[in-house]
């Protein structure tokens, strides 16, 4: 069941490069993917915690590799991410004139990498599958970006490329840390085996600083962000889409998913550095991004502040605190893909995105107003999106952790200073909407059109998702907590 | 049943009809003596698999004291073997470019020599695994480099061609003095030529360990040129470039995997002498750094391939460091194929359009089956999951930090990083660029095959890497026993 959902992309990238019509068959694998995955998630018993629909194939026994797939509810929901951002994607590319084969095939072969990373219980194709996605960005950037696509491009790939060998390196050494005889790649054997003998503090210190400035790199944590904006203001719209909004979280998941069970003693060393860079993300990026005079820069950099948020929640480990940066890795991950959206869209009719030559485009794109609009709030974390609530979980998460009656810790500063982001965020995206949408319409763009009438499927595909799981953010919440109940007490006072 | 020996002799055998056929009968197609090479080698091929099993190689005497047949060497014999079947396969298409060059009267002449020295060549590569006994090395190790001299220079009315030549034939005379003068001193040292005995001599505490270390640097530098470490690997990118494009590729495969067995069979007496494994590690530090900072700014392809082909020499020197038998052996094989792959397409584009890496923009629109060979090629040799490259990196690195060997790991991810570098620059001019001419580029169906049957295989090991590791079972637990006695 997992397996066809990790394959029906990748198989039909295979058949589009070898002759399928591309974009039926792109559009028709994106659908199947997202209905299977809507099958999973009816099927999945939220109340047993452990993984389910396992499967596993050995690889190599000697090496402990595996290509095991299998979910909980944190992967489960990544999942969904990929799957309706992968749908969304595939729908708003338009008319592509240049290799348009290899367009679709690249856009599923990124999707079928990362759900293939959330899905993969074995770290050996957890890595590789994220890898997967590499070459395809690079290829997308490289041929169908705008701007200064060539630099963007090498940028995005050897940063990438050094992150994810960082990361290889602090996977290769947890891998090592097992008796020579048990070594695995298999999350839940390293579970296991950790709970029965945690890793020294000294090794857990290195592997844990390892993977964070691994991850770190994938993510966009303070100060190795300088690839995001770049990548995402020149890279095609529905690979922004897809990569902003899913395959970043790879990073993220990587710590929920490794960090917190195996390495706790590695993240209590490393807390505080990692609160002050993502306070950078927060505060430093949150201002660079109100500077922004591009629409597409903007929400570049808007989305890797947003990141410190979710960092924010992953240190705190605490309950409320990792389960509200996972709710929020999913809503940041639909309200970005959508601001990318229409962002391409309106760069497709203006060819321009400087907030000084839009202005007024409501009037002529009403609906494309309305879907930003709904968007940008989300992206704030407006009462009722599925951003408000996992945002704060987040803050009520981190002001908890080393609470005393007596004194602020670096955790509680850090709160209200990450509370002045949501200013901060506010502010450039009000101030987005206003220059690009409201005022009054330069004479050239009266005739331009709103977006296609199919394009609001998509739309309100994740504009659905993000207004239901903000009012119902239990739904969410009931499948993710029992993933980190086994590792994290509910009492946030360590 | 065959004996082993016998396969050598077989393809010593279908060298000399192979001349035979050259000398005497004027009046046929010269290819297809190429294509009866073939044949003859997959023929060999086959019978590897049919081996009968040989005498225990601890206490051998006579011909068998000179030579094993152990798993290691029945692997590297196969994978000589393929090799050599590739080579050929694009020595045929390369065909048109010897004619033009060669410069005698007749149209025909020389395209046998030309079909007949890599098989001869390949008789010596199968030596030279199987060797274990200096005496056997330095024949075998002299058989591929003279006719090597000959191959390099072969289109000789090329200067850039004549100039590789020479500078091969110096600096391999120099290299072969080093080794034969390396050889004497642990001769003088030990009284022994055979490795086990001078293993076993070397355990001893009462030899002159400082004359005995001085014969181990002599050979290890000679190896050092057959494997283009630094600092023996300035004759590499000259050589490369002037070389005819397939023997290019038939010096950077077979010459360089016969240089790692041999230095994989030597380590084991050697790495019992005091400072020999910091020296190991030292070199393949500056080999990695070197190999892929030279070549960052490179715009020729075959050139990029020399350095390339530097810098994972590095890489297999770590492993070598590491004592680290399964992971160097899976490099081999992981680069053999993506070298192969990559000059196979080399050659084809080659003679269309030239060898600089602006020739081949836009080759995805001329033909996207080249292109996308050429694409699985770098990707591997970057070394990106799901490729064959990918898990030879992983296996060193692995060792590596298993050794705590942290300098070697820090620069392995920098030049790693590095090398995505280079070779995306290949792929950005196919994909990215647009393209000067835009008829398609045709490909005789058998380099065709010979490309599917490489991209196959690599995307195959890439995910599934066990019939390597499974081949080299045996071995694993012989340089695990090494690794403990060494220490």
């Amino acid at each position: 069941m997992l397996a066809l959902i990790l394959l029906c992309p990748i198989v039909a990238a295979i058949l589009i490069v070898a002759g399928a019509p591309a974009r039926l068959t792109a559009l028709t694998a994106a659908s199947v993917t997202f209905l299977l995955t809507l099958f999973v998630c009816r099927s999945f018993e939220w109340w047993e915690s452990g993984f389910q629909f396992v499967s596993s194939l050995t690889v190599s026994p000697e090496w402990g590799i595996h290509f095991a797939l299998g979910l909980d509810g944190l992967s489960l929901i990544m999942v969904l991410l990929s799957a309706i951002v992968t749908l969304a994607a595939v729908w708003f590319t338009g008319k592509i004139d240049n290799y348009e084969r290899a367009f679709y095939a690249c856009l599923l072969l990124i999707s079928g990498g990362a759900i293939g990373a959330f899905a993969s219980l074995d770290l050996f194709f957890f890595y590789a599958f994220h890898e997967l996605a590499l070459i395809p960005t690079f290829l997308l950037i490289g041929i169908w970006g705008s701007g200064n696509r060539s630099a963007a491009a090498w940028k995005i790939t050897i940063y990438l490329t050094l992150g994810s060998f960082v990361l290889l390196i602090g996977l290769i050494l947890l891998y090592q840390t097992l008796p020579a005889a048990s070594r695995t790649f298999d999350i839940r054997a390293l579970q296991a085996a950790v709970a029965a003998h945690p890793i020294e503090p000294a090794a857990q210190h290195n592997i844990y600083l390892l993977l964070l400035l691994g991850f770190g790199v994938l993510v966009s944590l303070f100060p190795f962000h300088t690839w995001a904006p770049e990548a995402y203001a020149s890279a095609p719209a529905p690979a922004a889409m897809l990569h902003a909004g899913v395959l970043k979280k790879f990073g993220l998941y990587g710590l929920l998913r490794l960090a917190i069970p195996l390495l706790p003693d590695g993240m209590r060393y490393w807390n505080d550095l990692l609160v002050v860079l993502l306070l950078g993300n927060i505060i430093y990026i949150g201002l660079a991004t109100i500077a922004q005079k591009r629409l597409d820069w903007m929400l570049g950099y808007s989305s890797v502040m947003h990141m410190g948020y979710i960092f924010l929640g992953i240190a705190s480990a605490n309950i409320l605190g990792t389960t509200g940066a996972a709710i929020l890795m999913f809503a940041h991950g639909l309200s970005i893909a959508l601001l990318f959206g229409i962002a391409g869209e309106i760069r497709k009719r203006t060819g321009t995105l400087m907030f000084e030559d839009l202005g007024g485009l409501a009037k002529v794109m009403p609906f494309a107003g309305l879907a930003f609009g709904f968007a940008a709030f989300a992206a704030v974390g407006l009462p009722g999106f599925a951003n408000f609530a996992a945002e704060i979980m987040i803050f009520f998460g981190a002001f908890q952790n080393d609470w005393e009656m007596v004194r602020f810790h670096i955790f509680q500063v850090a709160t209200i200073l990450a509370l002045w982001g949501v200013v901060i965020s506010a502010v450039y995206m009000l101030r987005a909407y206003r220059k690009t949408f409201m005022g009054t319409i330069a004479e050239r763009w009266n005739n331009l059109v709103d977006l296609r009438p199919s394009l609001r499927v998509p739309v309100a595909l994740l504009i659905g998702a993000l207004l239901w799981y903000g009012f119902f953010p239990q739904t969410f919440v009931r499948i993710i907590t029992p993933a980190f109940k086994t590792y994290l007490s509910a009492d946030t006072r360590r | 049943m065959i004996a082993p020996p016998s396969l050598e002799i077989a393809v010593l055998v279908l060298g000399m009809v192979i001349l035979m056929f050259e000398a005497f009968a004027g009046n046929i197609d010269k290819r297809s003596l190429g294509l009866g090479g073939i044949v003859g080698l997959a023929i060999v091929f086959i019978g590897s698999f049919m081996l009968a099993p040989s005498a225990n190689a601890e206490h051998a005497t006579g011909f068998w004291s000179f030579y094993t047949a152990d798993p290691l060497s029945i692997f590297f014999k196969r994978f000589v073997l393929l090799t050599t079947i590739v080579v050929m396969i694009m020595m045929i298409d390369y065909a048109p470019v010897v004619r033009n060059s060669v410069g005698t009267t007749t149209t025909q002449s020389a395209l046998g020599e030309f079909f007949a020295l890599p098989i001869f060549t390949c008789a010596g590569l199968m030596y030279i695994v199987s060797a274990i006994d200096f005496v056997m090395i330095f024949v075998s190790i002299e058989l591929v480099t003279i006719s090597f001299y000959v191959l390099v220079s072969f289109t000789r009315k090329n200067p850039a061609t004549l100039e590789a030549g020479v500078k091969y034939l110096i600096l391999g005379a120099v290299a072969t003095a080093f080794l034969v003068y390396g050889i004497a001193w642990i001769f003088g040292v030990t009284g022994e030529t055979n490795l086990q005995r001078i293993s076993a001599a070397f355990a001893n505490p009462g030899i002159e360990r400082p004359a005995a270390l001085f014969g181990a640097l002599l050979i290890l530098v000679s190896l050092g040129f057959k494997i283009a470490a630094v600092p023996f690997q300035i004759w590499v990118p000259d050589v490369y470039q002037g070389a005819p494009t397939p023997v290019t590729a038939y010096l950077s495969v077979g010459s360089k995997a016969a240089g790692f067995v041999v230095l994989l069979r030597v380590l084991r007496p050697f790495m019992m002498l005091p400072k020999m494994e910091r020296l190991i590690v030292l070199i393949a530090l500056l080999t990695v750094v070197y190999g892929n900072l030279a070549a960052l700014p490179q715009s020729n392809l075959k050139r990029l391939l020399a350095y390339s082909s530097i810098a994972h020499a590095g890489y297999l020197l770590i492993g070598v460091a590491c004592l680290a038998g399964p992971a160097v052996t899976f490099y081999l094989v992981a680069y053999l194929l993506m070298t192969l792959l990559s000059f196979a397409v080399l050659i084809v584009v080659a003679q269309q359009t030239g060898e600089q890496i602006s020739d081949f923009d836009g080759l995805a629109k001329r033909s996207p089956f080249l292109a996308f060979a050429m694409l699985i090629a770098m990707v591997s040799l970057a070394g990106l999951p799901f490729t064959a490259g990918f898990f030879g990196k992983f296996f060193i690195f692995a060792a590596a930090i298993e050794h705590h060997q942290t300098a070697l790991v820090v620069a392995g991810v920098i030049t790693v990083a590095c090398g995505f570098y280079y070779y995306l620059k290949v792929i950005r001019a196919m994909y990215w660029q647009p393209a000067a001419k835009t008829d398609t580029i045709p490909v005789s169906s058998l380099s065709r095959l010979a490309m599917t049957g490489l991209i196959v295989a690599i995307i195959w090991l890439g995910i599934y890497p066990q019939p390597i590791l499974n081949a080299l079972k045996t071995q694993r637990e012989r340089v695990t026993a090494t690794s403990i006695t060494s220490r």
